[in-house]
């Protein structure tokens, strides 16, 4: 790769992550104040980038009037989270929640209604009931498509942002990105920049060692968090894994959302049921673990009592939207879900609010603690937000920053922080010999694997630390030979950002909660005396991996003390008394 | 430190019959999320460049002409 060239855009608004919430985030801005110029980073192309890729089977989250109200929703997802939630940011999701829907059905994105035309609203929680189907939902990433097209938001495709730019009083200046293709450089100026570059999902290893054969996009490897926490952002409660239940291999959902409201089952061995609630939570995930560990694992999803429409129907659900190649899995393994169970596994760990809990911290605004910088979707700190909620709180992201571009000039920014980073993103081209990004990622998620994994052990996370610093040192051989492998290089040093804040964060919090996703083995009770409280991990003063407590700010809906503890009895009582 | 040349099967494959690569079409390696499909210099037809991918499928259900063909990786079937 020879002389690179340096191009410098200037904008309104920077949305990094044309997913899902980004994609909405650009176009609620734009709605807002249509004058505004919008650029849109891509690292892929929007046409078919994000977890969104193929579509989605349905909403998991719809607070929908008639099924659920905003304060029962806040109030599940506040139990379902051991209390440790911003609630103002869950309930303006949850107001948001309902025109969303109604704003995505009428820019053609298909869900499930009934004959009069309402919508066919299921339970899979624990309490309420807010899972709406969506049986043709492929079509999501092609209306957001024609939605960009109509707001004239200008998109990048195929640029990989690598870290952004600070003013010199702190605020966000924009951000530098590389191409994927021809190595060059790109600086965007802008008053106000929107991260949704999703989950931190290529921080552990699939068991098949497979490295892309991960529960989420590959492409969604953390770029996000190592950006925020660069610019100085504080990330929340970071040692709340992301753990799911997959199918074992394959790493897509079995799926009891789906199956569940149709009669489908997690079952043990013996194929009995041991758990009463699907829902994904560290609790229902630890009890899913012990099962695994015992001698009654393997875990299965069970339909073979299913009648044969219903599983037909299933299989067209499951077969044709999100993950489509699952039906060639199945097929390879000889399963069919009228006579064999589905063998279940747990993932690999990452950090998603999508599913769990931890995030940039992000106010119900979606505001980061840096000025201008805004986070939503997967990566900012909303608790099991969703897709719904990547667009929810996308659309809040746009909207806000609209307002915020109306009294901000374009912030100045120092060159020699560009000049500083071109540095660093191209030195691994300039070598001709060394390590190669796929052995250098190999090693770091295995070692995530080894130490990092729940149960956590103290003595076990040191390790990782060491280990993960010389992984660090090893940054000066890492050596690539085109800018694929660029983009390769730069994401490892994302992934091990993101390994070394998974283990400072898990080490801060002292106590034990949240299930599986924090089980400290060497403290293992719930403290809720000393750590009722957020975690919040940032850069300090000296550049170095820092925490500190963030108090929950008081509750918009109060939980009465007997209900907290709903989602710690999951197991079914048969089983409990064993 | 020298590299090793280290064969993997690939898990996505184009059938050069059909693909119509010769007449500008890029559609599967433009949609692919994770970049790993691009033009083989030795047949002008698109081929799966990096073994990296998600077998999520873009690339065979967008492809015009049913080129394309994504297999479950070998280390996960
Ligand atoms: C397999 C699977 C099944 C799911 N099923 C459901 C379901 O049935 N129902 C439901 O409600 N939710 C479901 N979810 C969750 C839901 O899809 C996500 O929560 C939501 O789509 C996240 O949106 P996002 O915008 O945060 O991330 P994404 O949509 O993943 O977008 C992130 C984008 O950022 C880009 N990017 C990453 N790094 C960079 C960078 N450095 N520079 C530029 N761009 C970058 C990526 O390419 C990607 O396009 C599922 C998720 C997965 C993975
Ligand atoms: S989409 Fe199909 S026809 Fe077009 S380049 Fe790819 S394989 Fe060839
Ligand atoms: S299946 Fe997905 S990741 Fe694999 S080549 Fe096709 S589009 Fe790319």
């Amino acid at each position: 790769m020879s002389e690179i060239k340096t191009e410098i855009v200037e904008a309104d608004i920077l949305v990094i992550g044309g997913g899902t919430g980004g994609p909405m985030a650009a176009i609620k801005a734009k709605e807002k104040n249509p004058s505004l110029k919008v650029v849109l980073m891509e690292k892929a192309n929007v046409k078919r980038s994000g977890a969104v890729s193929m579509g989605m089977d349905g909403l998991n989250n719809a607070v929908i009037p008639g099924y659920a109200t905003p304060e029962q929703y806040v109030k599940e997802i506040t139990v379902a989270n051991d209390g440790i939630v911003h609630q103002k940011a869950v309930m303006a999701y949850a107001t948001g929640s309902y025109p969303m829907i109604q704003y995505l059905d009428s820019i053609g994105v298909k869900f499930e209604k009934d004959g009069s035309g309402e919508y066919n609203v299921r339970k899979v929680h624990h309490m309420g009931t807010y899972v709406l189907p969506m049986p043709e939902g492929h079509h999501v990433k092609k209306a957001l498509y024609r939605q960009l097209r109509k707001h004239q938001v200008l998109v990048t495709n195929r640029y990989m942002a690598t870290r952004l730019l600070n003013a010199p009083d702190g605020r966000i200046a924009g951000a530098m990105g590389v191409n994927t293709r021809t190595g060059e450089f790109l600086v965007v100026r802008a008053k106000s920049v929107i991260l949704a570059c999703g989950a931190a999902g290529r921080l552990g290893l699939p068991a098949s060692g497979y490295l892309f054969g991960t529960y989420e996009n590959p492409a969604n490897c953390g770029d996000g968090y190592a950006m925020a926490y660069h610019a100085g952002a504080g990330l929340a409660n970071l040692e709340c894994y992301q753990i799911n239940p997959l199918i074992k291999d394959y790493n897509g959902p079995a799926c009891a959302y789906v199956t569940g409201p149709f009669g489908g089952y997690t079952a043990n061995n013996k194929g009995e049921r041991f758990i009463e609630c699907d829902y994904w939570s560290g609790q229902m995930m630890k009890e899913f673990y012990s099962e695994l560990q015992s001698g009654n694992g393997p875990v299965f999803l069970n339909m073979t009592h299913l009648a044969e429409e219903t599983i037909s129907e299933i299989e067209t659900i499951l077969h044709s939207n999100e993950r489509p190649s699952r039906g060639r899995f199945h097929e390879k393994r000889g399963t069919n879900y009228r006579d064999k169970m589905v063998e279940m596994h747990i993932s690999e760990i990452g950090f998603c609010s999508g599913h769990s809990a931890s995030g940039v911290w992000v106010d119900e605004n979606a505001r980061t603690t840096v000025a201008g910088l805004y986070a939503a979707g997967d990566m900012a700190s909303v608790p099991h937000n969703y897709m719904l909620g990547a667009f929810v709180n996308g659309g809040i992201a746009g909207q806000d920053a609209a307002d915020y571009c109306a009294s901000t000039d374009l912030p100045a920014y120092d060159e020699a922080d560009v000049a500083r980073e071109q540095e660093r993103v191209l030195a691994p081209t300039r070598r001709d010999d060394g390590l190669t990004p796929h052995e250098m990622e190999f090693k770091t998620r295995r070692l995530v694997n080894d130490y990092l994994q729940p149960p956590k052990v103290t003595a076990k996370y040191r390790i990782a630390q060491a280990r993960f610093a010389e992984i660090r040192e090893d940054l000066n051989a890492v050596c690539v030979k085109d800018p694929h492998e660029l983009m390769r290089a730069l994401e490892l040093q994302s992934i091990l950002d993101c390994a070394d804040m998974a283990a400072a964060a898990s080490l801060y919090r002292t106590e034990s909660r949240w299930g599986l996703y924090h089980w400290r083995v060497d403290h293992p009770a719930t403290d809720n005396e000393n750590w009722f409280c957020h975690t919040l991990l940032y850069k300090d003063e000296f550049g170095r991996m820092a925490n500190r407590k963030r108090a929950v700010d008081p509750y918009v809906v109060d939980i009465p003390e007997e209900e907290m503890g709903a989602y710690h009895q999951l197991r079914t009582p048969a089983l409990a008394a064993e | 430190m020298p590299f090793a040349n280290h064969p993997t099967s690939v898990p996505v494959t184009v059938d050069d019959e059909k693909c119509i690569a010769e007449k500008g079409c890029r559609v599967c390696i433009d949609v692919c999320p994770l970049d790993v499909l691009a033009i083989n210099p030795a047949s002008g037809k698109a081929h799966m460049k990096y073994d990296e991918c998600w077998y999520c499928m873009p690339c065979e259900v967008d492809c015009p002409t049913g080129a394309v063909k994504v297999e479950i990786p070998y280390l996960l079937r």
